[in-house]
């Protein structure tokens, strides 16, 4: 079969240039591209041409041809070994299978003691700087993305307002301590907020979800969409209960421990709030990586890959679908509570939509379905702008551009994420052959068969 | 006088076969697409224990009716009850626009489970998840109970393992545990659905065309095997088949649909003589003097299965 897809490539290249010769050349045009993006000078009103002048005048466009070459040869070495690769590895792949289990096993121990050990410890030696990028940026949507892997990644759901549970989940949290204009009946401590704004967020989750999560695909995306909008309004037009655009009347208080003789109080010290983001995600993501290895999980796998099949098999489909959205949007509700407490102001300009999409990118990044990828993913995309932004390595508006190039450029080369589940990467392959669907989100019309 | 009560003996019959009403009922179900009606008046009743056949050229509305057993479609007219420990649940309720089918899922919790004619696994996962998704469904884990893993949640898994397992060596797929479904051959996938379907602990298992697309093999340890499912599991087994030579191997009774209507039922051989199947499926009117004397004529008859059999 190879052959014959191989015959008229190799026909077309006896009249033409060499194919690699021609992917050079256009990693050459891209090097020049990007080196005149780079550039930080702008034109003048008398000289429009004076970016151009000084993109390619300067040694610097040497440094970017140069990389590019490189770049084409680690491609070109990546190429060749792929295709000798591709015939050893059907007779490879299964063998490998079982055979190392208990080494995976440990290994795989040790590497998460690793990577908790280097959360720990590194952060102590970074900069004030890059602390605060951990604290409001990196855990806060390490601890979004793990809560839509669940709703996306493995129920299969798309949810576009998944922020309006984060929101709801930090005006839970500032009514419940006093920052709004109305009172409550008592005021708490964030850390009593916490399971609060979890059942708020999971009645919400099932409010929105029991009537809506009948559809399919597209029309729950434009649900949850509408939602977020209902719940951002609210947030500015209910003036005296929320505080409208000006949000929050008073400070929202930080989290304290006032208990057993122990008494600590977080300040606006980024490190302290660190090692509590991390407290609050390393158990949500040893509960979560428990559901995904059980019954619930198994179940949201049988309705992503067929619906129709799992409710004739006794799956409850509507009911498992509830969960996970209820579960993502409690997970949601709270990084609210930490967040709002950690910034210690929030308005309704805090959760534009665009957030939403931007934990969706995180979590398709990493990886859908893989807790582990999520977290790489949603780490990286948080860090990077930050990273551009303190080196000074692009004009500070050309970030977003820059990090839009990276989600493009992966989707490209590797749609199933960074690093995706085992399950994930059968799905998508299974889909490429064209024997099942890849997505939960583009369902195959419901048992029409005669 | 002592001859009357055995000349009444037939009348407590309907008494007691009132007690036991069969496993499945189905009366005068319409189910209509549009101005296609595609399920006209159909009548069916299985008896608890027995495997009965539902045959038809194609496009008779033979899974259209499974899909109406099974809470896919909502059929506009008729009943469909299921009854299981003297207890009859109706699988179609209300009229009108409030006229509701039971969801597939709760189909499947009272005890009726059903394999697709065309294999629907969940194919990126092995074959032994696929058994134990279904066979999980039994139990009442909650997701509190699986992130906290408590020990309700332990037991049930490890108890669901152990049906997998013995489910798996059922079929004959023990072997095949840990492949991936797509991987496996069709006559094995064929299998795996059975299994998987099996799973729920049904009373009543309906196949969907379980035979198609395999070879004489695999055919004939299907046909082992619903016999198998029948008598060492006590699973009532309806069938949809076009292979009449599996048909008239296994079944014990037969019902034939054509455009929707039944057009015969009975035992296998009383099915085959009848003039209106053998024109359904040869397309051509036999003379109505042989078709009303069909007795008289058996070496006829006997070309007519064969006919029936070499037209699917």
């Amino acid at each position: 079969m190879s052959q014959i897809g191989e015959l008229p490539a190799r026909v077309r290249r006896s009249r033409s240039v060499d194919p690699r010769l021609v992917r050079l050349f256009g990693w050459l045009v891209l090097g020049a591209l990007l080196r005149l993006m780079t550039v930080t000078t702008e034109g003048t009103s008398t000289d429009h041409l004076l970016v151009i002048d000084e993109a390619f005048k300067s040694p610097a466009l040497i440094a970017w041809l140069v990389a590019a070459v490189a770049v084409w040869a680690v491609t070109e070495l990546w190429r060749a070994r792929r295709i000798g690769a591709a015939v050893t590895v059907h007779t490879a792949g299964v063998r490998k299978q079982w055979s190392t289990i208990a080494d995976r096993d440990l290994s795989r121990k040790l590497s998460l003691l690793a990577v908790v050990a280097a959360a720990i410890v590194i952060p102590q030696f970074l900069s004030e700087f890059y602390q605060r990028v951990l604290v409001d940026q990196v855990a806060v949507f390490v601890l979004l993305a793990v809560g839509l892997n669940v709703v996306v990644g493995w129920a299969g759901l798309l949810d576009l307002g998944y922020i309006a549970f984060f929101a709801i989940g930090a005006y839970t949290c500032a009514y419940f301590t006093g920052s709004l204009p109305v009172t409550p009946p008592f005021v708490l401590n964030p850390f009593v907020i916490l399971p609060i704004a979890v059942i708020v967020c999971l009645a919400a989750g099932l409010l929105l979800g029991a009537p809506t999560l009948r559809l399919r695909g597209d029309y729950l995306a434009i649900v949850t969409l509408g939602f977020h909008e209902i719940v951002v309004l609210f947030l500015v037009n209910k003036n005296n209960w929320t505080g409208g655009n000006q949000g929050v009347s008073k400070t929202v208080p930080h989290f304290s421990i006032n208990l057993f003789g122990i008494h600590y109080q977080w300040t606006l010290a980024s490190l302290p709030y660190w090692y509590l983001f991390i407290g609050m995600l390393a158990i949500v993501v040893f509960l979560f990586a428990r559901l995904e290895h059980s019954k619930v999980g198994r179940s949201w796998t049988a309705i992503r890959e067929d619906e129709v099949a799992a409710a004739a098999n006794g799956v409850p489909t509507v009911r498992y679908k509830l969960m996970a959205f209820a579960i993502g949007a409690s997970t949601s509700g709270l990084a609210g509570v930490l967040y709002a407490s950690r910034l210690g102001y929030i308005n309704p300009a805090s959760f534009p939509i665009v957030l939403s999409i931007s934990v969706l990118s995180y979590v398709i990044f990493g990886g859908m379905g893989a807790i582990v990828g999520v977290i790489v993913g949603a780490s990286l995309l948080t860090f990077l702008p930050a990273v551009l932004q303190e080196q000074n390595l692009v004009r500070q508006e050309d970030i977003p551009m820059w990090v839009g190039a990276v989600l493009v450029v992966m989707m490209l080369f590797r749609p199933q994420g960074l690093i995706p589940s085992r399950r994930r990467r059968r799905e998508l392959r299974l889909a490429s052959e064209g024997i099942a669907d890849a997505d939960a989100m583009s369902e195959a019309p419901e048992g029409r068969q005669r | 006088m002592t001859s009357r009560p055995a000349a009444d003996g037939p009348v407590p019959t309907p008494r007691h076969a009132a007690q036991a009403a069969p496993l499945l009922a189905v009366r005068e179900l319409i189910l209509r697409f549009g101005g296609l009606t595609s399920l006209d008046h159909v009548d069916l009743t299985v008896d608890r224990g027995v495997i009965q056949a539902v045959i038809g050229p194609n496009g008779a509305g033979k899974t259209s009716l499974f899909n109406c057993l099974t809470g896919v479609y909502t059929p506009q007219e008729g009943t469909i009850e299921f009854t299981s420990d003297g207890h009859t649940t109706p699988l179609v309720t209300g009229s009108g626009r409030r006229r509701r089918s039971r969801k597939p899922h709760a189909v499947n919790h009272v005890g009726v489970a059903r394999t697709f004619q065309n294999i629907r696994l969940f194919a990126a996962l092995s074959a032994f998840d696929n058994v134990k998704i279904a066979a999980e469904t039994r139990y009442r884990t909650g997701p509190i109970g699986a992130m906290l893993r408590l020990p309700k949640a332990r037991a049930n898994d490890k108890s669901t393992d152990e049906r997998t397992e013995e489910l798996l060596g059922f079929v004959g797929l023990w072997d095949a545990a840990d492949e991936q479904a797509s991987s496996l051959s069709y006559g094995v996938q064929r299998r795996l659905e059975i299994a998987r379907a099996l799973a729920t602990d049904p009373q009543l298992l309906l196949l969907d065309e379980p035979a198609a697309g395999t070879n004489p093999t695999e055919k004939r340890e299907l046909e082992q095997l619903i016999r198998r499912i029948n008598s060492e599991r006590g699973v009532t087994v309806l069938l949809i088949e076009h292979d009449m030579r599996l048909v008239m191997a296994v079944a014990q009774r037969i019902t034939v649909l054509n455009f929707g209507k039944v057009i015969a039922e009975g035992r296998p051989e009383e099915v085959q003589r009848d003039p209106a199947v053998v024109e359904a499926y040869l397309g051509s009117a036999e003379e109505p003097e042989s078709g009303s004397a069909p007795e008289g004529t058996s070496g006829g008859t006997s070309g007519g299965t064969e006919e029936v059999h070499r037209d699917e």
